[in-house]
């Protein structure tokens, strides 16, 4: 449990696990295994504090975008609950509804189609690939009166390209009406990833996992976009989890930070205190992996202080995850999984090196 | 004389949409056991060079002026027979863009290297495939493990495969194209530490090729800034870092994220350029905070600034004052 104070969160799920089941091979049926699973994520605590942007980092398959996704309703947890403080409006139906409450949170994890589908307006996504997500055949216009239509949000067409154009003036693409109608391949990356912006919020979206947002921008206007999003987070009240496995990134636009190896949640705080005070032995080993722009750099081999490679997540190794990589791992790692300890304001990291420091 | 030398390189596309200047006018030099950068955004021309270097440009694309000088031999005057029997792979050879991921996935590893070697050199299938496992071991792979397939393989030892098939005939030069760019972070530190003891160890040139300004401190000797087919700044990397002296190189280094940084977001407002129309004069004009009338109409020559070659207006009135 958390020492996060709840009244400052807006959104938060615990215990959470999401396992996908994998196609037994023709072997393993043969001879009756069970069929495997991939423990995407795998029992994670995760906290979201009102209008702040809250990261998680880690490197590729680690679940980032399974837990992302999973936060919101897009994929229901194999374990744990969800639980969100909506809008007003929603709040009022939701206890009507009897939607389960916990602290003036509701339990989103299992709810009615009705509720679902207002909750889709309030949760939205910002998905990491400018190019690949946004329909080719569609114009702007079309890409943003989408959803306005599927939620049958304006009453006539004109009503519509309003709030369409608001939303394009809202993420700076502007004069509106030369971009309406244009199809993604005439717009820049950046611009792409502005209309994505856009989708995301027109239909007034409270919180808003971004996943990578930048990642395949040009270095030279990553800023401008963060820049942006950081923007309408003020202005709207936006919450945001921002899902990156860049920790510069990460280091510059979070209030707190999340380090996420093989399914699990290894350590989180605020930004500084985990950046400049890691205690987890996996997020010392990232900080120095990270490259530094200084020439003196390359007269030195870097030691990062891990060994061998991260196992895949249908065979996570028993007790710390960590231990077949971690350089200071002892007999419990590799029986006992570690609890979270709390090793400084708010920051947690869950290994046994902190067992004996108490 | 240095091992490799770069004079006025052109590259075009020439598509049916129009004339794309990939590579425009580029020249630069390469010492044995040096290595240089090329740094630029998505769609610079850094690949196209890169191919140029190795004659390898593909249709509609061609070199359309310059010399590529390697040990006194202009590259652009050899055959294409001579190019493959003597330069492609032997002294020259290139890590591609995302080569990672066409590994073939049907074929062990180790017959991937052994064939490169056999398709250059009259060895055996037994001595190429003992050269193939030196060459796993050199590049931090188990060599026992040279019968595995790719998809047995991680991200980062996939990317070592690539490199050891690169270093199959023993070039002076390897060019890396975004060699990391997949990569975790992890993996990425890996990957360069590897580089800088091929670089030490086999005395080897390397170029290297990418959009990351932070990785290339952590290998280059020198730094090329690229920006829409042009190279806008050369220098050490010492100088480039500690004092950028053109617009879009003080731009871009201050756009990079540092950790532990100040918090602050920089970035160069616009886009760059469409290299089929690029923009007149300085190509970097449209986004430059300085640009001056000459900016808009005639383009800006290099000027060598306490060793730093820097393609900008803004260094005319320093040359005429010594
Ligand atoms: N629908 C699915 N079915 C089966 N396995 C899945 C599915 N989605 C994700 N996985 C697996 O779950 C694990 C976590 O994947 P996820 O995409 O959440 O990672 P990530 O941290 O977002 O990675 P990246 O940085 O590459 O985007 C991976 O091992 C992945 O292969
Ligand atoms: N086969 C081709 N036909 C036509 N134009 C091409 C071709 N290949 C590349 N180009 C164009 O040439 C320019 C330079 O491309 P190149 O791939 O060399 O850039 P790059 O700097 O390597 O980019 P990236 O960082 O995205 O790899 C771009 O404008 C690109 O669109
Ligand atoms: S619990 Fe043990 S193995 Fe895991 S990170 Fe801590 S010391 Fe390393
Ligand atoms: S030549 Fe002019 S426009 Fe180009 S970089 Fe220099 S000052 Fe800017
Ligand atoms: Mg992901
Ligand atoms: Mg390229």
């Amino acid at each position: 449990m958390s020492t996060y104070s709840y009244k400052d969160l807006i959104l938060f799920g615990e215990g959470l696990k999401v396992y996908f089941s994998l196609a037994r091979s023709l072997t393993e049926v043969l001879t009756f295994k069970k069929g495997r699973n991939v423990r995407a994520v795998d029992g994670v605590n995760i906290y979201l504090p009102r209008n702040k942007v809250t990261c998680l980092v880690g490197e590729s398959g680690c679940g980032k975008t399974t837990l992302g996704r999973s936060i919101i309703g897009l994929i229901r947890p194999t374990e744990g609950r969800i639980y969100y403080k909506p809008s007003k409006e929603l709040e009022e139906l939701m206890e009507k509804e009897g939607v389960p409450k916990r602290e003036g949170f509701y339990d989103i994890t299992d709810v009615s189609g009705k509720i679902y589908k207002l909750l889709r307006r309030e949760l939205q996504i910002v998905f990491q690939d400018p190019y690949g997500s946004l329909n080719p055949r569609m114009t702007v216009k079309e890409i943003l009166e989408e959803p306005l239509i599927i939620h049958g949000i304006g009453e006539s067409e004109d009503e519509r390209l309003e709030m369409v154009i608001k939303a394009l003036t809202d993420v700076k693409l502007t004069p509106p009406e030369e971009f309406l109608n244009l199809y993604p391949f005439q717009l820049s990356g950046g611009q792409r990833q502005r209309v994505n912006i856009a989708r995301a919020l027109i239909l007034g979206a409270k919180v808003v996992v971004a996943d990578e947002p930048v990642s395949m921008l040009d270095v030279s206007i990553r800023a401008e976009i963060l820049k942006l999003m950081l923007d309408l987070k003020e202005n709207r009240d936006l919450t945001y989890l921002f899902i990156t496995h860049d920790l510069a990134v990460a280091s510059i636009i979070c209030d707190y930070i999340n380090i996420m190896y093989l399914g699990k949640i290894v350590e989180r705080g605020p930004t500084d205190e985990v950046i400049k005070n890691p205690k987890h032995p996996y997020t010392q080993a990232l900080l120095v992996a990270v490259p530094q722009p200084d020439p003196k750099g390359r007269w030195v081999i870097k030691e990062v202080p891990i060994k061998g490679e991260v196992p895949s997540a249908i065979n996570i190794p028993p007790g710390c995850r960590f231990h077949p990589r971690c350089l200071y791992a002892m007999d419990i790692c590799q029986r006992e999984e570690p609890p979270e300890y709390l090793v400084g304001k708010d920051h947690y990291s869950a290994c046994w090196l902190h067992k004996e420091k108490k | 004389m240095p091992l490799l030398e770069v004079k006025g390189l052109k590259i075009y596309y020439f598509t049916l949409r129009g004339v794309v200047k990939a590579v425009d006018n580029v020249s630069f030099t390469l010492e044995k056991g040096e290595s240089l950068a090329i740094v630029g955004e998505s769609g610079s021309g850094k690949s196209t060079l890169g191919y140029g270097l190795i004659r390898l440009v593909p249709p509609p694309g061609r070199i359309v002026e310059g010399e590529i000088i390697l040990d006194g031999t202009d590259l652009t005057k050899l055959p294409e027979s001579r190019i493959r029997r003597e330069i492609r792979w032997k002294r020259i050879s290139m890590v591609f863009q995302g080569a990672l991921n066409a590994l073939n996935p049907v074929k062990r590893v180790g017959d991937q290297i052994v064939d490169a070697i056999l398709a250059h050199e009259s060895v055996t299938k037994k001595e190429a495939l003992q050269r193939a496992m030196e060459l796993l071991k050199a590049v931090g792979i188990d060599p026992r493990r040279v019968n595995n397939y790719p998809h047995e393989f991680s991200g980062g030892m996939k990317q070592r495969v690539v490199i050891a098939m690169a270093l199959a005939l023993n070039p002076d030069i390897v060019i890396a194209d975004e060699p990391t760019t997949a990569l975790d972070v992890v993996v990425q530190a890996q990957i360069l530490n590897l580089l800088k003891k091929l670089k030490q160890e086999r005395k080897m040139s390397i170029i290297l090729i990418t959009h990351d300004l932070s990785l290339v401190a952590e290998l280059a000797d020198k730094v090329a800034i690229m920006y829409g087919g042009k190279l806008v700044e050369i220098g050490s990397s010492d100088d480039i870092y500690t004092d950028p002296k053109h617009p879009y190189t003080k731009g871009l280094m201050a756009s990079i994220p540092r950790l532990g940084g100040k918090k602050e977001l920089y970035w160069i407002p616009g886009n760059p350029p469409d290299l089929r129309s690029p923009p007149p004069g300085c190509r970097f004009h449209p986004r430059c905070p300085y640009a001056m009338d000459i900016c808009r109409v005639k383009e800006p020559p290099y000027y060598n600034i306490k060793g730093v070659s820097v393609a900008c207006w803004l260094f005319e009135e320093k040359k005429s004052g010594g």
